[in-house]
């Protein structure tokens, strides 16, 4: 099986250069059969990546201990679950399952538009099989996982050899989250490729109009969602796995898959520019551009171990490539961009400082600076050793200092922004849309002072965040307060009708809301008190208003490890209130163990128990105990985020076309914000996307 | 053109206020990386900065003591005596020849004084076709992060 897929591979990387060559003649000779045949090339390309993808996932569930993949990343006591996620725990399989993902997105875009787009697709097809090419080489001639497993003989012969068991799987790796969370977070790394084939496309072939962002609108949202996804299952991860309390260190491959998540943010947003009043066709063509690079520095940066990092595998010359690769990239996409500048001029200027427009333009200023700071953080000592010679590196404190003002910025546009009209805003409308909100954000942060919320950004991050649910919620009901008058159909069902007419819309103010949930969890993060203590059975601890017991330590085996397990009953206000078990888990085979963290949550705050070890002077076990308030609000807004996009994922259900022509006899219609101006509503406007 | 000029100066504020926090965070959180050969060669204030340093735990140098843990690293044929002062217990990665990255500074003494160890197991090698033995993925862990 592991000959058939090197085989698989290997004439994957045939196809995809045939799509390639081949595509660039067909785009030369418009030749139809040409050009059919390298787009079918696309897709066998894709279709040989599943193959040999499989072909490593059974060589895992057959044990198959020849090859040297398996043995170092799997063991025969592993379980299922673990044995799919074993493919991504390692250099080689984590590039060949980021073919695979590639590979999904490249067939589903081939397949949906093969008979569409006649004009730019042969451009887009050129562009993804030239990713699929970088990546395949280094599947097929740099890092395969397909290699036997074998031992020096005499003279340099290489002796085959087979191992009973392997080493198994890492046991950080052995998680829930950590099955999930890789694939996530590939799938938005790899989905930004399919936005910038497209523009890199219609740049080369000079295509009309904003058509491609029509076209990659779902495409982009979609590797948005499972970056966002991707991003908080890792942090998820880290906070109930790595036991060290927290769920952000700004460790440099966090802050890779941060990255892309910033610009593609921007974008999201500033698309919405150029469909309106075709501005910043220049800034989105470079944002797509520079989204996708960023992609591949992130992988970059995880794989080449260029910056010391947790995550960072074993310093290989695997960063070369990606170097080479991402020169390439940007030697493309500026001699794309300055071939074909003309085409890209904007068809508006920018009217007033309080418009829609203009908090658009922060929004994008502001994620950029962000993703700047982020940047030169996390290359720091990379730079810093070649301009001064000494590797200097930076901190948690650099990176909050800068994001949390950046981060409250943005929070306080995600409120004001959709209510800003187009072009230029007057100030009654100003008056009428921010009273409300207004009032009600200044009563939340009353009410968070009274709580005991006392810290200048936490305070202000919740006053921001009761103001942009106020603006939120205000736009749903002023939504669904029209379609009750005409329906006469509840609020709950006026509102939901109202979000399914208009998803586009409606899905991001949800994903907005979200936003406010996860901010909220931010906010507790200044009030986290952390208490350590030597304990031996029958001691107590005491963390805010809870009593820790430790009753006793016991060790269970199971299939895979052993688990040392601390009994620890939990008293608050000494009412007896639950049992936690923190375990250190100790692996079969060679490997360092594990904690699981026990965590009582509740929205208030996170009880969040470690069993931290043996203390070096006494020897007795050890327990660290953190008081987290307000952490669960993170994961609960995750799954909010996401919701919102999958809403924004479908399509209308009823023609807006008719909630338009509403909108243009009733001045308190949805979006009432846009009529406090007369205007002519434009064909983009018509479709509803707003 | 004077839309343009508001524009400049509302972009020019938020950006130099947050090049101002950035420098403040960089100030405040900078740490050198030195190797062990160059500690003797740092004099004055490259002395007293904040500073990594990675090396190898030499065998049976590991000795528990009331509130520290004393060790040797060595690195490139010199060694280095460290103290590790933190409170959290050690990483169990940490052991005889294990990688280890220690944080702190120099005490005047010559003496290093970790408040954060972090240590790579080194002892799981694959061999990899070619002869020549990599050591396979191998975990770190620390005794503590900051952030947030």
């Amino acid at each position: 099986m592991d000959l058939f897929g090197s085989f698989a591979l290997i004439l994957a990387f045939i196809c995809a250069v045939y799509a390639f060559v081949g595509g660039i003649f067909a785009i030369r000779t418009r030749h139809p059969l040409l050009v059919k045949s390298t787009r079918q090339a696309g897709i066998a390309t894709c279709v040989l990546i599943f193959l040999g993808t499989f072909s490593l996932e059974y060589l895992f569930f057959s044990d198959d201990f020849s090859v040297a993949y398996v043995v170092a990343h799997s063991n025969r006591d592993l379980s299922t679950f673990y044995k799919v996620a074993a493919l991504w725990s390692g250099q080689e399989g984590s590039l060949l399952f980021w073919s695979f993902l590639l590979a999904i997105y490249i067939f589903s875009t081939l397949m949906v538009y093969r008979n569409k787009n006649g004009e730019l697709m042969p451009y887009v097809g050129v562009v993804l099989a030239g990713v699929q090419i970088f990546f395949l080489t280094l599947n097929n001639f740099v890092a395969s996982p397909f290699k036997a497993l074998a031992t020096p003989g005499a003279h340099g012969a290489m002796n085959l050899v087979a191992r009973a068991d392997g080493n198994g799987l890492n046991g950080l790796l052995q998680y829930p989250e950590m099955v999930i969370h890789p694939p996530n977070l590939y799938s938005g790394y790899t989905g930004f490729t399919i936005p910038f084939a497209f523009a890199l496309g219609a740049l080369l072939a000079r295509y009309p109009g904003e058509k491609w962002i029509h076209l990659t609108r779902k495409w982009t949202m979609i590797a948005w969602g499972f970056q966002s996804a991707g991003i908080l299952l890792g942090a998820h991860w880290a906070y109930a796995v790595l036991g060290w309390g927290g769920y952000w260190a700004w460790d440099p491959v966090e802050n890779a898959s941060l990255l892309p998540w910033l610009t593609g943010t921007a974008f999201l947003h500033s698309v919405m520019m150029q469909e309106k009043r075709g501005m910043m066709k220049v800034w989105n063509v470079w944002l797509v551009f520079i989204t996708f690079l960023l992609c591949i520095t992130g992988t970059f940066l995880t794989r080449s171990g260029i910056v010391a990092s947790v995550h960072a595998f074993a310093q290989s010359s695997i960063g070369n490539w990606f170097l080479g690769f991402i020169c390439v990239i940007l030697v493309v996409c500026l001699v794309a961009y300055f071939k074909n500048r003309d085409y890209l001029a904007s068809e508006n200027q920018l009217d007033s400082m309080v418009s829609r427009e203009s908090s658009f333009l922060f929004n994008n200023l502001i994620l950029l600076v962000s993703c700047i700071a982020v940047l030169s953080g996390t290359l720091f000592p990379v730079f810093s050793e070649w301009l001064s010679g000494s590797r200097i590196s930076v901190g948690a404190p650099f990176f909050n200092k800068v994001n949390i003002p950046i981060g409250l910025l943005l929070l306080f546009l995600t409120g004001v922004g959709p209510l800003l009209a187009w072009r230029k805003t007057s100030a009654e409308s100003l008056k009428r849309n921010f009273a409300w909100p207004l009032a009600f954000g200044l009563a939340g942060g009353v009410a968070a002072f009274a709580l005991g919320y006392r810290q200048f950004y936490s305070l202000i991050c919740l006053t921001l965040c009761a103001f942009v649910a106020a603006t939120i919620t205000s736009e749903f009901y002023r939504g669904a307060k029209v379609i009750r008058a005409r329906s006469g159909a509840s609020f709950l069902a006026s509102g939901i009708d109202l979000t399914l007419r208009n998803t586009r819309r409606y899905g991001g103010y949800i994903v907005h809301m979200g936003m406010v949930l996860i901010f909220i969890g931010l906010a507790g993060v200044a009030f986290n008190r952390d208490v350590q203590k030597d304990m031996q059975p029958g001691s107590t601890m005491q963390i805010g208003s809870y009593t820790l017991l430790l009753q006793s330590m016991d060790s269970k085996p199971e299939k895979n490890y052993t688990a040392d397990r601390m009994n620890v009953e939990v008293l608050r206000n000494n009412k007896q209130l639950m049992m936690l078990y923190p375990e250190r888990r100790r692996f079969n085979v060679d490997q360092p163990s594990g904690t699981m963290v026990a965590i009582y949550s509740t929205l208030k705050e996170d009880l969040y128990v470690v069993y931290a070890g043996e203390s070096p002077d006494t020897q007795m076990p050890v327990i660290h105990a953190y008081l987290n308030p307000l952490v669960k609000w993170i994961w609960f807004g995750g799954a909010v985020v996401v919701l919102g996009t999958l809403v924004a994922l479908l399509p209308n259900r009823k023609s807006v076309l008719v909630l338009s022509a509403v909108a243009q006899t009733s001045p308190q219609a949805i979006g009432g914000q846009q009529l406090a101006q007369p205007f002519q509503p434009t064909p983009a406007m018509r479709e509803g996307h707003d | 053109m004077k839309k343009r000029a508001k524009f400049g100066v509302g972009i020019g504020v938020i950006v130099v206020s947050l090049v101002f926090l950035a420098w403040l965070g960089y100030g405040e959180s900078k740490t050198y990386y030195h190797t062990i050969a160059e500690l003797p060669n740092l004099h004055g204030a490259a002395a007293a900065h904040r500073m990594r340093v990675g090396g190898t735990v030499e065998p049976g140098t590991i000795r528990r003591l009331s509130g520290r843990v004393d060790f040797v690293l060595e690195g490139e044929g010199k060694t280095l005596p460290v103290s590790y002062t933190g409170s959290d217990p050690l990483p169990d990665t940490f052991v005889d020849k294990s990688q280890a990255l220690v944080e702190g500074s120099l005490a005047p003494d010559g003496r290093f004084v970790a408040e954060r160890v972090q240590a790579k197991c080194a002892s799981k090698y694959e061999a990899a076709p070619g002869g020549k033995l990599a050591p396979a993925s191998a975990a770190a862990s620390s005794t503590q992060n900051s952030g947030m």
